[in-house]
């Protein structure tokens, strides 16, 4: 579904990605763990190009996004994301958050869209806070509604940047809880994450990133239970 | 010394059946559609120059509108709005028969958006980058993201500046009498023609020009409790 070929992202003179390739295929639940700097967060943003790559290839659905010919916009409603710090628009509503998109680009009707937003919310729990404003909400509910509002627009792929890095512990549980709905339901998903049990418990693949190549790949009980590199089993002693 | 106080009021304002306050009104009414249309086209030019400037990636496209607006304001900026209005009136529109009402109105605003863009363009700057970056994750193309989702924060951001600039527009009018229209400054200035007495006139006008910022920053305060409703917990 997602092919990258010999990914490479430079800022400035700082090689953040050197030559990365993967496939990510139709219904895998991709987690990405590693240190800090290793290049998670930028490989991640890459696949949607909100990040340019240096040089290589990206590869959606049969089409390459990383040229000029691209349609991005039309590519990046079809890839939901989710942000560390959530992004809702603070001057919208959480209907408005919701329905922005799918009316703006002709997906929706006004009426199609809401009546969405409102099955959207309902399954997340959060029905009473169609009209409120995002300042009003803890940051539980502001990620699971930005989940939402990037499952409105009823993406192929959904990417997920540290979702759960910026909240209060208690409320991680709820945005993971939300997450593995979606994982049942065969979403494919790529999240970077530090969540090391939700990797393990709803992945079928875990990468470790470090020093911007993918330094090993597996399935989570042999990713934890049988690390193949030093760097790997250096890392999980500190996490685990 | 109030009875003389009454006495050169009357006089300046009251005599002819209040000819002198009718003028005032005129005066005052021109003063007004001035201020309000250069505001128009000085937010509109500010907003369009704003963008100009930041606008992403380095394309030579870019690069050249970037430096029409920077050219632009640095002139604007650059130049006594006097000397602009008489320029632009008595020598760009010596040839066209031009309203000088229009003419003022035109000036300006010409020279309020180089200001004005300059506000718009730091809140924008201001607005959260993840702002933007979410608008285009979902699909959503760099000018709508723009327009649905980073101006409306921004102009609420800067609500406060921009009714600084209402208020600067409001007492900048009074220069437009150098292009002869009749402002409600203008007609202070003939009453005393006629009377010989300063003092209260120009007394007068100020207590008026008062009054009127006064209502504007009302009013701006209204719009600003307004657009934060979506601040309020």
């Amino acid at each position: 579904m997602i092919s990258v070929k010999n990914l490479c992202k430079s800022f400035q003179k700082i090689d953040v990605l050197c030559g990365i390739d993967y496939e990510i295929k139709e219904g895998e639940v991709i987690a990405i763990v590693g240190p800090s700097g290793s290049g998670k967060s930028t490989f991640l943003r890459c696949l949607n190009l909100l990040e340019e790559p240096t040089s290589g290839e990206i590869w959606f659905e049969g089409e390459q996004i990383n040229t000029k010919n691209c349609d991005i916009n039309a590519v990046r409603a079809r890839m939901g994301m989710v942000f560390q710090q959530f992004n809702l628009f603070p001057h919208l509503t959480v209907k408005q958050n919701i329905t922005l998109a799918p009316v703006k680009l002709g997906r929706m009707t006004q009426e199609e869209a809401d009546q969405r937003a409102m099955e959207l919310l309902e399954r997340i729990g959060l029905p009473d806070k169609a009209d409120t404003y995002p300042i009003q909400l803890s940051g539980g509910q502001k990620q699971r509604i930005a989940i939402v509002r990037a499952l409105a627009m009823n993406p192929d792929v959904m990417l997920f940047d540290e979702p759960t890095s910026a909240l209060d512990p208690e409320m991680v549980g709820e945005v993971l809880a939300v997450m593995k709905g979606l994982a049942e339901e065969k979403m494919t998903m790529v999240i970077v994450t530090h969540e090391m049990g939700f990797a393990r418990e709803v992945a079928d693949k875990i990468l470790f990133l470090d020093g911007g190549v993918i330094v090993e790949e597996a399935a989570p009980e042999e990713f934890f239970t049988n690390p193949k590199s030093e760097r790997l089993k250096d890392f999980l002693s500190k996490v685990l | 010394m109030f009875e003389d106080f009454f006495g050169k009021f009357s006089r300046a304002f009251l005599e002819d059946n209040c000819s002198g306050l009718r003028l005032m009104a005129d005066g005052l009414g021109k003063t007004a559609l001035i201020t309000l249309g250069s505001l128009v086209l000085g937010v509109i030019l500010g907003i369009i120059l704003a963008v100009m400037k930041v606008l992403p990636g380095k394309s030579i496209f870019n690069k050249i509108l970037a430096g029409i607006a920077n050219t632009y304001i640095a002139i604007f900026r650059g130049t006594p709005v006097v000397v602009q209005l008489l320029l632009f009136y008595f020598g760009i529109c010596a040839r066209i028969d031009i309203d000088p009402v229009l003419a003022a109105i035109i000036c300006l605003g010409m020279n309020s958006g180089a200001y004005v863009a300059e506000i718009i363009r730091g809140g924008i700057l201001a607005v959260d980058h993840g702002q933007t970056e979410a608008g285009r994750s979902l699909g959503l193309s760099y000018s709508t993201t723009l327009v649905k989702i980073v101006l409306p924060q921004a102009i609420k951001n800067i609500l406060p500046a921009l009714g600084n600039e209402l208020i600067a527009l409001i007492k900048e009018t009074s220069v437009v009498s150098f292009i002869t229209v009749v402002d409600i400054t203008k007609v202070a200035g003939n009453i005393i023609a006629k009377t010989y007495e300063p003092f209260v006139p120009y007394l007068f006008l100020a207590l008026v020009y008062l009054v009127v910022v006064l209502i504007a920053t009302w009013l701006v305060g209204i719009l600003e409790r307004r657009m934060r409703q979506s601040d309020q917990r």
